[in-house]
């Protein structure tokens, strides 16, 4: 730009010069300390000083480029000279210069509204890096100063929303930065309002407006989103500059210090209104009153409450009448905004479901508490009655859910976590959060729920880390089985809210029902065992799929590693039977007599015993088939032959008869 | 003598208290293995808990198998005690008239019976024991030998798989289990009817309990033992007086009780076997 103007300016001034008088005609008058000039009633020096005027910035220039109503075949000159036009060669900054303030001002004839000269001064324009310019950085607080600070004629009678403004600059970090250490970079006046184009930061096309100003700060402050990473994502407060805290929403203009600034500055203004308990909506008649004491415990006690009801307007009697939209706790918690949006709850609040769950339904609005605070409803306690408000059976979110999991809190508080957590009070008891997580609940069919089958492990890892390490060791993991069938994960086995304790006898049963699932062959053939026969009478201490087996740790029989390998299987028989020995081992413990070609002993004995059956059973019947009605006669026959016999008969039957 | 019936003593007092710990231990075990042989069926749990669950119905199948093997070898040892006693050779005890052992005349008589059914004869003169008492006599013999040899190996599986090899253990299983089918089998169905429920003693007999039966029917029912007997004037040593009806009707509630549970067994297998076998 400077590189342009000043090829401009060169060219300009070569053109003009093939007629230009010279500098030295007008010196001939101009030099005369003592000259003066009237123009519209106001009479004033018009000495120039050669030797400053060479030196300035435009020294290589004739008078009349810039005073060019002097016809120079015609001196002197009329005394009531036009003003001199910078904007000739100063375009662009004359153009931002007339839509800012200052230009909007000095159309509307404001005598107070600065023009170019009150500012860069005329003749003597000092090129800006040098230290002496008017508008040298290091002196721009006082220029601006000069109009823009308490007791000046544009502070008492023009709207200027700030106060103190100078002397709040020069106690600022910045102030401090360029006055006191002389650090010329440091940012002025004109690093934010911009030099020409001065707007209010009402109007959006200023450097100060809210959307702009991210913009303006980033300028020096470029690498500013990293520092603010964990608040807010820093590229956000581009996008989406309406929602998010502005820099000046913390670190207020003109006082920017780095630990200096108040926070919770405006909060007396709001509770003005907020404080009266009768306050209500005028929407929907809920009550606006704001207990203020009582959230001093908030975890937000030092958040103002413009910070989070951000569309407030302090330039307006009532400065929340601006507020439009609800409070986006994203503006600071963006991280965990993003992961809402994309949990199930978020994208049904997209959807505009009324039953969709945000913020303030688990956190609370004013008084939130963090999670290590026992009345807080996400202290880990508290979490299951706090979904219980949507996930009980019978409410919104229970009657919406169509999966299979029934009686959800139920079953929850029933399970081993429940108990641990509700009835040990155990606090790093899983709660609902520990596994569907806090923010990004998905069904458990997305592909990046925590509860999906190929995320499940990790997550109930996060606690059960040995055994997560065991799992995905074993032949169940999909990073050991490459296979496109289901493999089992942990809640196929210890289900998800009814889970219990390994021991509980009904675990225990149950389990090889479990296995079977997938293995129906081996877990009939286990039944058909002894082992089998007793576990389905309700014995726990026989063995079971994972005695054998191992649980997590779960190996193909030809993988040395397994408890059933060649090296191992001893061992695991001695788990339970003491004095086993390989031979002991042989015993099948899935054995069938329904494969003659995998067990021929058994099928063959089996078929054996049966012949034996048949052939007894059949002897048997037919024999007494074959009796019984020859019996039934023989039974006549022998009551007739007894009759004929004596009476000590009759004493002897009586008891008989009379029983019967 | 006079006025009051002749009785005739068919068990002595051992034999019975043999055969009354016999049924006990029968009953128990054939109710204890059953109900792990049919795990699968609702019956079989139910009766497990009644048992007072899985480990105390195995504890009384093992404590009746004890009783039944002491029984056995009691059996055993008296038939030693009893040959010493009356002197006999080993030749007269095993293939004399009062032996267990099958013999011609059993032969004969079987043939006759068949004949008798049929109506191709009259009723034969059965002897002191029927060709089907002396197989169901045969039968308890190898169904304790096999049930008893494989359910020791089943219950101490480490001490004989040094012996055999492990897979012996699941055929071990399968003979065990379906050999005391048979035994079951049999003894609720063909040895019940044989001895107990003949429509000829219907609705019960109750001579192994009490011992004798009158002399009268005992003359009819086995004529060439009473024959024998009269001949020989040995028939008075096997004269009686009845029991007390205060201990037979004792008696009839325990033999209705063995033959209700032993029917509700079978029909018990019967309900496993024709729904849901596997």
């Amino acid at each position: 730009m400077i590189k342009f103007l000043s090829l401009f300016i060169f060219y300009i001034a070569l053109s003009q010069s093939v007629f230009a008088q010279d500098n030295s005609d007008c010196l001939m008058c101009h030099e005369d300390k003592n000259l003066k000039g009237t123009n519209k009633g106001r009479t004033f020096s018009v000495y120039v000083n050669e030797r400053k005027f060479n030196s300035s910035v435009h020294g290589d220039m004739e008078c009349i480029d810039c005073h060019q109503d002097v016809d120079p075949e015609d001196l002197p000159h009329n005394e009531d000279l036009e003003k001199v036009d910078c904007g000739v060669c100063h375009g662009a900054s004359e153009t931002d210069y007339k839509q800012g303030l200052h230009g909007q001002a000095e159309s509307r004839g404001d005598p107070l509204a600065p023009s170019c000269k009150s500012c860069h001064g005329y003749h003597y324009i000092l090129p800006v890096k040098n230290l002496n310019s008017a508008v040298a950085p290091l002196k721009i607080p006082f220029l601006c100063g000069r109009c823009h600070r308490e007791g000046t004629k544009v502070q008492l009678q023009r709207r200027i929303p700030e106060d103190k403004i100078l002397q709040n600059y020069s106690l600022s970090i910045h102030g401090e930065g360029l006055l006191k250490k002389g650090l010329v970079v440091s940012a002025t006046c004109i690093s934010c309002h911009s030099s020409h184009r001065i707007l209010p930061h009402t109007d959006p096309r200023s450097t100060i407006a809210r959307q702009n100003i991210a913009a303006t700060c980033s300028k020096c402050h470029s690498e500013i989103e990293a520092v603010h990473r964990k608040i807010i994502r820093g590229e956000l407060w581009e996008k989406e500059a309406h929602v998010l805290p502005a820099c000046v929403d913390c670190h207020q203009p003109h006082k920017i210090r780095n630990v200096l600034y108040e926070q919770g500055m405006a909060d007396k203004d709001c509770l003005k209104c907020h404080k009266n308990k009768n306050i209500v909506s005028s929407v929907d008649g809920h009550s606006l009153f704001v207990d203020y004491n009582k959230i001093k415990k908030s975890k937000h006690a030092t958040v103002a409450c413009s910070q989070c009801h951000s569309e407030v307007n302090a330039s307006k009697q009532r400065a929340c009448e601006t507020i439009v939209n609800k409070v986006d706790c994203t503006a600071c918690h963006a991280e965990i905004g993003e992961q809402y949006i994309t949990s199930i709850h978020g994208i049904l609040k997209a959807q505009e479901n009324p039953n969709a769950p945000t913020c303030k339904e688990c956190h609370g609005t004013h008084l939130i508490l963090g999670k290590d605070d026992d009345t807080s409803p996400i202290f880990p306690t508290n979490i299951p009655t706090l979904c219980a408000k949507c996930h009980r059976e019978g409410e919104k979110a229970a009657v919406r859910y169509k999966g299979t999991e029934k009686n959800i809190i139920k079953h929850y508080t029933q399970s081993i976590h429940g108990k641990g957590l509700i009835k040990s009070g155990l606090v790093v008891t899983a709660t609902c959060t520990d596994c569907h997580t806090a923010h990004h609940e998905l069904p458990h069919d997305d592909p990046k729920s925590s509860v999906n089958p190929k995320n499940i492990a990790s997550t109930c890892g996060s606690c059960h880390h040995g055994i997560e390490e065991q799992f995905e060791r074993s032949i169940h993991s999909r990073f050991v089985s490459k296979t496109d069938k289901p493999l089992p994960v942990c809640n196929n086995c210890h289900s998800a809210h009814t889970i219990r304790r390994t021991d509980n006898k009904g675990f225990e049963l149950e389990i090889m029902q479990q296995c079977g699932s997938c293995h129906p062959k081996i877990a009939a053939t286990y039944f058909d065992t002894y082992h089998g026969k007793v576990s389905r009478l309700g014995y726990t201490k026989t063995a079971k799929c994972y005695d054998c087996h191992g649980a997590h740790d779960i190996l193909p029989v030809d993988d040395p590693r397994s408890h059933l390998s060649r090296k191992n299987i001893v061992k695991t028989c001695q788990k339970c039977h003491p004095s086993a020995h390989r031979q002991f081992a042989g015993y099948f413990t899935h054995a069938t007599h329904h494969d003659p070609n995998k067990y021929p002993y058994l099928f063959w004995t089996f078929w054996g015993m049966t012949g034996l059956l048949l052939f007894t059973f059949f002897l048997g019947g037919i024999h007494t088939l074959l009796w019984l009605p020859r019996s039934i006669q023989w039974r006549k026959e022998l009551k007739r032959k007894l009759n004929e016999n004596t009476e000590p008969n009759q004493q002897i039957k009586d008891p008989d008869e009379n029983k019967d | 003598m006079t006025g009051t019936k002749k009785y005739f003593l068919r068990f002595n007092t051992l034999n019975r208290s043999l055969h009354f710990f016999m049924i006990i231990s029968f009953l128990t075990l054939s109710l204890t293995g059953m109900s792990l042989k049919f795990s699968y069926t609702t019956w079989a749990k139910i009766l497990s808990r009644i048992f007072g669950g899985f480990e105390s119905a195995g504890f009384l199948h093992r404590f009746s198998a004890i009783v039944m093997i002491t029984v056995f070898l009691i059996h055993l040892i008296n038939l030693i005690v009893v040959k010493r006693k009356e002197s006999v050779s080993w030749k007269t005890m095993l293939l004399g008239e009062n032996s267990m052992l099958f013999n011609k005349k059993d032969f004969e008589d079987f043939i006759a019976s068949l004949k008798w059914f049929v109506g191709k004869g009259p009723r034969p003169e059965y002897g002191r024991w029927t060709y089907w008492e002396k197989f169901d006599y045969f039968a308890v013999f190898w169904g304790v030998f096999v049930i008893g040899l494989t359910g020791l190996t089943l219950w101490f599986p480490e001490f004989f798989t040094r012996f055999i090899p492990g897979w012996f253990i699941n055929v071990a299983t399968i003979i065990h289990s379906d050999e005391a089918l048979l035994a079951t089998g049999f003894i609720f169905t063909v040895h019940f009817f044989n001895t107990h429920l003949r429509p000829e003693k219907f609705p019960m007999d109750i001579v192994i309990f009490s011992g004798s039966v009158p002399l009268e029917e005992y003359k009819l029912d086995r004529p060439a033992e009473y024959k024998k007997l009269v001949e020989s004037g040995e028939l008075e040593k096997y004269l009686s007086d009845p029991q007390p009806s205060i201990v037979l009707i004792a008696m009839k509630i325990f033999g209705w009780a063995a033959l209700i549970t032993g029917f509700s067994v079978i029909i018990w297998i019967i309900y496993a076997m024709l729904f849901s076998y596997r």
